[in-house]
């Protein structure tokens, strides 16, 4: 058998291609993007893209489905926020091919603007969702979500977390299979879903879980690895290696399946352990479970609900035992080397000059999203993919047209394309008179330059239609459109000047290409 | 269990000197882990990356007070690996300043006894120099291969299995040239 070192998403890569995955669709997000780039660099037969953002994507995927193919969705677990509400729903209509849906959560927020659980949305979507504890189950588990998918007729997640997802371990790589289209047969009691529809399908999905929970009580990704009794630890994903390492004594029951969990298997195990210990990353999912069964096990009250989990935190936190060495603590001040703006970005320039005009800035997610710090200090508010445009608005709405006259929203080509529009066209729709500035560097740079509609180019490089800007902001209604190149600063000043003087909407597209780009 | 830490700045490809050290080891038979970090640490920010070798790996995370070696390719880098070196532990620095954005700035000063205070205060501590290495191999870019090279005297593996590891890593136009800065890496003397 063929082994290799891989990444996590790599290794989620390999699992699709070797369940026969037809389909596969994505928007960039630090920690899930290198899943769609394997796909396209290594196995050709995938139909791999990059959509305009993860809603479009599931989308895609969820007919891929319906269509007959096996087909994968992989987003972060904010983009699971923009896609979740097909989600709710595409749990109503199950699939025809195996439909799995990559989701890659970020504790510590890395690379993230916040920390959420995305366990909850299996429970509240009522979908399987399974979790690798390394690479070489993170290809085994992908291939598997195939199956149980079409087994249980319900779409699976498989959740990992950044330290899955950008860790490399070994992976044994085994034969694709090579599945049929299934045929699509028109049944619109299953796939579209009026009321009269979905009420019957509830009911049928609430059996499909009742029958996913004996699966999750008798599947080999539960397993309980018995040791010494008198410490019992239940645990999940990464934090399952560290428990390894740090508590080598200690009985694990291991949870690969997050939803349904194992009742049958947490009861055999919590009554056989002497100490009970949750540890899980971020909340106390499997805890809070544990407990309404009856059981009282140590967990967050010591494992910290914020951030990553460590091997040292565990260590600490189970064996009171701390790092040790003898080096002494450094008595200066080491500066620290926070991400910033590349020399010679073009969005440099953008907020040299909005720093000077000291105006305030509504944000967005990107690059420029650093504009933050030093030495700029010039991005007062951002909350979401898209959120600048309607959050600019707000302002205008909340304080008057003064607010205009002194703010901006800012936002990248990339993400505006993701979700800016309609928050431009209410804009437009309800009176604003604001002026959004769009930082066009002609790719998604923040995750590591991808393409996307307005690049002409696909995720297999070749060339397609090129989404012009320009047009499409005069489409919705923005009569004062203009294009600058921002190194020229003294125009680009004297544009913003202007355009946030008029009382009507206005875009300026900052047009230069991000300085890492050739 | 082996456990070595590479730090350095964005962009001086820590990740594939780590890449290398884990093709290495999983041919001489070794399982691997490695923890790696991506996004927003790109642009310009520190940078790290956890490799662990031996029969059989769990964590992918080095548990702090537990690495054998901290590769620092840059010298404040180095400061901020220090707890995960084990009493035992080795620290090899290049001896390189590149100033955080924060300094760039101007609001914040980068210290200028790091050198001299690493070498008093940690146990087994080697500064190199690889500026003549680097400019031997006609490109500053070598940095990472370079280290690679100095470490290598530490480790049990051979001349052989690194270039067949550097082989099966990178790029065949780049092979030789990172075979060569590999060997320059290697004889710099490590005092």
């Amino acid at each position: 058998m063929q082994k290799k070192v891989m990444l996590g998403n790599e290794a989620i890569a390999r699992g699709a291609y070797e369940a026969g995955c037809n389909v596969a669709a994505a928007y960039p997000g630090t920690p899930s993007t290198e899943i769609l780039e394997a796909i396209a660099a290594q196995y050709p037969d995938i139909k791999a893209q990059w959509s305009p953002n993860e809603k479009v994507a599931l989308e895609v995927v969820a007919g891929a489905s319906v269509a007959g193919a096996r087909a994968m969705a992989a987003m972060k677990h904010v983009g699971l926020n923009v896609a979740a509400d097909p989600l709710f729903t595409f749990s109503y209509t199950g699939v025809n091919g195996g439909f799995v849906i990559i989701n890659a959560d970020d504790p510590g927020a890395w690379s993230s603007q916040n920390e959420q659980d995305n366990r909850h949305y299996a429970r509240a979507a009522k979908l399987p969702m399974i979790e690798p504890t390394s690479p070489q189950e993170a290809r085994m588990y992908t291939r598997l979500a195939f199956d149980l998918s079409e087994q249980f007729d319900r779409p699976v997640i498989v959740r990992i977390t950044t330290r899955i997802a950008h860790s490399q371990g070994i992976v044994t790589l085994e034969e694709p299979c090579k599945p049929e289209l299934k045929p699509f047969v028109r049944n619109p009691q299953k796939y579209v879903m009026i009321p009269a529809h979905a009420r019957p399908r509830h009911v049928f999905i609430e059996e499909q879980m009742l029958k996913l929970k004996e699966y999750s009580n008798n599947c080999e990704l539960n397993t309980i690895e018995w040791n010494s009794t008198k410490r019992g630890i239940i645990t999940n994903g990464v934090a399952y290696q560290y428990v390894k390492d740090v508590c080598p004594d200690a009985s694990i029951l291991k949870i690969g399946v997050a939803w349904p969990l194992p009742d049958a298997k947490i009861h055999e195990f919590c009554s056989k352990v002497e100490e009970l210990y949750v540890v899980e990353e971020l909340d106390p999912f499997i805890e809070d479970y544990v407990r309404a069964l009856g059981y009282k096990p140590v967990g967050k009250e010591i494992i910290p609900i914020c951030g990553e989990l460590t091997p040292e935190i565990i260590d600490m936190a189970l064996n009171k035992k701390r790092p040790k060495n003898e080096i002494p603590v450094y008595s200066g001040s080491i500066p620290g080397r926070p991400p910033a703006l590349c020399k010679g970005c073009p969005h440099g320039f953008v907020f040299e000059v909005l720093k000077k005009l000291d105006v305030v800035v509504n944000g967005d997610i990107g690059c420029y999203t650093l504009a933050v710090l030093p030495p700029y200090s010039a991005m007062h508010t951002q909350g979401c993919m898209g959120a600048s445009i309607g959050m600019h608005l707000g302002f205008e709405k909340a304080r008057g047209d003064e607010m205009a006259r002194n703010s901006v929203a800012v936002i990248g080509d990339s993400t505006f394309v993701h979700s800016g529009i309609t928050p431009l066209i209410d804009l437009v729709y309800n009176k604003g008179t604001g002026t959004v500035i769009i930082l066009d560097n002609r790719v998604t740079a923040m995750t590591g330059h991808q393409d996307h509609p307005a690049t002409g180019r696909t995720l297999k490089g070749e060339e397609t239609h090129e989404l012009d800007l320009e047009l499409l902001c005069r489409a919705v209604g923005v009569k004062r459109v203009r294009k600058i190149d921002p190194k020229n600063m003294e125009e680009f000043e004297k544009a913003v000047r202007e355009e946030i003087a008029a009382k009507e909407p206005s875009v300026i597209i900052s047009s230069r290409k991000c300085i890492l780009t050739k | 269990m082996k456990n070595v830490i590479f730090a350095g700045v964005g962009g001086q490809g820590v990740i594939l000197a780590s890449k290398i050290l884990m093709q290495v080891a999983m041919n001489a038979g070794y399982d691997v882990k490695e923890s790696e970090v991506h996004g927003m640490a790109q642009r310009g920010g520190s940078v790290d990356c956890h490799v662990r070798f031996d029969k059989q790996v769990y964590s992918p995370l080095i548990e702090k007070g537990t690495a054998d070696f901290v590769v620092a390719l840059e010298l404040l880098e180095a400061m901020r690996k220090l707890e995960y070196l084990s009493p035992q532990g080795v620290l090899i620095v290049n001896r390189l300043k590149v100033n955080p954005a924060p300094v760039e700035a101007g609001i914040a000063q980068y210290p200028d006894d790091i050198e001299s205070w690493l070498c008093s205060n940690v146990p087994h501590c080697h500064v190199v120099d690889t500026a003549q290495a680097l400019k031997e191999a006609g490109s500053s870019r070598a940095l990472n291969i370079v280290m690679l090279g100095v470490l290598s005297n530490f480790l049990e593996f051979e001349q052989r299995a690194w270039e067949e590891a550097i082989q099966q890593s990178v790029k065949e136009k780049f092979v030789d040239m990172n075979i060569k800065a590999f060997y320059l890496g290697k004889s710099i003397p490590v005092v």
